[in-house]
């Protein structure tokens, strides 16, 4: 009996130290947005001036905007791409559809650095060059994998004799597509639009070699003003995209299962 | 309504002839069983006719239109599945109502339909349900109320029964034959199970590695079997294979068997009979000779009681024959004992070997 208390306890103790792991630097930031010293000085004087003087800079609140509507439109694009080429690579049999399977996972695995430096030649070699335009296409190319794997992974999970059955009911390609096999792999390209999303706004590296000064990310524009000096205001920006994608991915998982059908 | 008319059918996979040049009429509102082993081709005929799969060469017509190019969606069959392919996201009454809906019917009719159906595969009261909560045979009735709500030209069921348990089966035989024949669909059924195509269908097609070996009522194949793979696929037989006489065969050791039923052959043709176990009598002596009857000596090797009744093995020139009798008093014979088996010539089949 005490043997199991005592593991009990080791167990509690670990969840307590990982947790406090993933998220004490997370709460210190959130703290010191809220203080007033711009040092970090201890003892805590509670402000909302970092949060005020955040709607007076311009620079980082246009970026902010570009990050949403990159990482929205990035979804959505890799969403609906990747979903129509997962059902291709499941319902069709074509030549080289092998090879195309076995190219998709190597850019999940060729460092961001590598892929922004060649991203940033070509696009110059075609005349795109950098600016926000040049930033979608690289993160719709970075997320379209994520979203291929994860929806192909939902639909090994679809019985084809669903199709089948819908089709011998009359149905054509698109009733069979909309009312049938999408309701099935809905969480699965739901989980893959999260990952594009997460993909885009996370990303730092190529959209740092894709930007230019006016045409910038979120990221890329707070590793700018940490280089210039380091304001709460940062921690301020930093707490109010925690909160929201918390919220999100809170959401999220309240009204989809990821494990599948229950 | 309608009748289906496949003509000479072929289709290969590769190097393999799933299909080779299969013929069969199937009569409007008849219950028809394709029969045969697994490989033997019975699913891919059923998937030609229902439009999944096109032949190479070959005609298909429904109510006499020809459908051969035509794609599943447009052929208007209806279709069971083997694990029933429900539809998870729906409703039982969604699931019945899916081909109404996809064909843009009013809602009013929908819901009229669907009741009408559930209540005919007598599931009216489980509209509301989602499959995962029900059982396999209630499964199964939506799955059929689902094939049949579209007023399909015929109904094509592939091995339907073969999820279920034994005293479900024979449930869902009886229902389902109740629910064709009050509707008058043309039906063409495809299983392994020969119990199965004998009690429910009106003709059976035997298939093997794609050809139709043979085809007709259950009694007539039952009766005269065309080949010893169709004696011994439907039913059980006892093959006795020689040369040909003028009114049976020769078996290698000079006996005579008589075969009252079958084709003529040309004597000295390498030939078999076939008898069914239940046609043969046995007995301790060989009581009044009766002037035509094939008469056998042999020796019982093994006994199976089965309550109604026994299975006999007996031994005689190296073969093993088989005879069932029912226990209708209480004379049984010991295994070891000496036996004289005897049967009619009109019991006996009389097959070309085949080449």
């Amino acid at each position: 009996m005490a043997t199991t208390r005592i593991l009990e306890g080791l167990g509690r103790l670990y969840v307590f130290m990982l947790l406090a792991f993933l998220y004490l630097p997370i709460i210190i930031m959130a703290l010191m947005s809220f203080n007033a010293s711009p040092f970090y000085q201890l003892p805590f004087e509670w402000t909302v001036d970092w949060y005020q003087s955040l709607w007076q800079n311009g620079q980082l609140i246009s970026a902010t905007w570009n990050s949403l509507e990159i990482a929205v439109i990035t979804t959505i694009i890799s969403v609906v791409l990747g979903t129509a080429a997962s059902l291709a690579l499941y319902r069709y049999e074509f030549r080289g559809k092998k090879l195309l399977q076995a190219l998709l996972f190597p850019p999940i695995a060729i460092p961001w650095l590598i892929t922004g430096t060649a991203m940033l030649i070509f696009f110059f070699g075609v005349g795109i060059g950098r600016g926000l335009f040049a930033i979608l296409l690289g993160h719709v190319a970075l997320a379209l994998p994520y979203v291929i794997v994860v929806v192909s992974a939902r639909l090994q999970t679809f019985a084809p004799e669903l199709e089948e059955a819908a089709r011998s009911l009359g149905a054509n390609q698109w009733q069979v597509t909309a009312r049938v096999t999408l309701p099935w792999i809905m969480p699965g390209v739901i989980a893959g639009g999260l990952f594009a999303f997460a993909v885009s706004f996370d990303q730092f590296v190529v959209s740092y070699f894709l930007s230019t000064p006016g045409q910038t990310t979120l990221p890329v524009e707070i590793y700018a003003a940490i280089r210039k000096g380091f304001t709460p205001e940062i921690n301020a920006v930093s707490t109010i995209i925690i909160v929201v994608s918390m919220a999100l991915m809170l959401l999220t998982a309240r009204f989809f299962k990821f494990g599948g059908e229950k | 309504m309608a009748g289906v008319t496949v003509s000479e059918v072929s289709r290969r996979f590769g190097a393999h002839k799933a299909l080779d040049n299969v013929s069969i009429d199937f009569a409007d509102g008849g219950f028809y069983a394709l029969l045969g082993p697994s490989g033997s081709g019975k699913t891919t005929l059923l998937r030609q006719i229902a439009g999944f799969d096109f032949p190479d060469s070959g005609r298909i017509s429904i109510g006499g239109e020809s459908v051969e190019r035509v794609p599943v969606e447009k052929r208007r069959i209806g279709m069971v599945f083997q694990n029933y392919a429900l539809f998870p996201n729906m409703s039982v009454a969604d699931n019945v109502a899916f081909g109404l809906s996809v064909r843009g019917e009013a809602k009013a009719v929908i819901a009229t339909e669907v009741q009408r159906a559930l209540d005919l595969v007598q599931l009216g009261k489980l509209g509301g349900r989602r499959p995962h909560q029900l059982s396999g045979g209630q499964r199964q009735r939506v799955a059929l109320a689902r094939a049949i709500v579209t007023k399909p030209r015929v109904l094509l069921l592939d091995e339907p029964l073969g999820a279920l348990d034994k005293a479900l089966r024979v449930d869902m035989q009886i229902e389902l034959k109740r629910i064709q024949r009050e509707i008058g669909i043309t039906t063409i059924f495809v299983t392994h199970d020969q119990e199965e195509a004998l009690t429910m269908s009106d003709r059976i097609g035997i298939l093997r590695d794609g050809r139709l070996v043979q085809e007709g009522p259950p009694e007539e194949i039952y009766d005269r079997p065309k080949s010893e793979f169709a004696a011994t696929f439907l039913g059980d037989a006892n093959i006795f294979r020689g040369d040909a006489t003028a009114n049976g065969i020769r078996l290698p050791d000079g006996t005579a068997i008589a075969a009252g039923v079958g084709d003529r052959l040309a004597a000295g043709a390498k030939a078999s009979c076939a008898v069914r176990p239940e046609r043969i009598q046995i007995a301790t002596d060989a009581g009044a000779t009766d002037g035509d009857a094939n008469v056998l000596r042999g020796q019982v090797s093994k006994r199976i009681f089965a309550g109604n009744n026994s299975t006999y093995f007996v031994d005689r020139a190296g073969q093993t024959l088989k005879v069932i009798v029912q226990n209708t008093g209480l004379d049984r014979l010991a295994e070891g004992q000496d036996v004289v088996l005897r049967w009619s010539p009109e019991s006996t089949v009389l097959i070309a070997a085949a080449g």
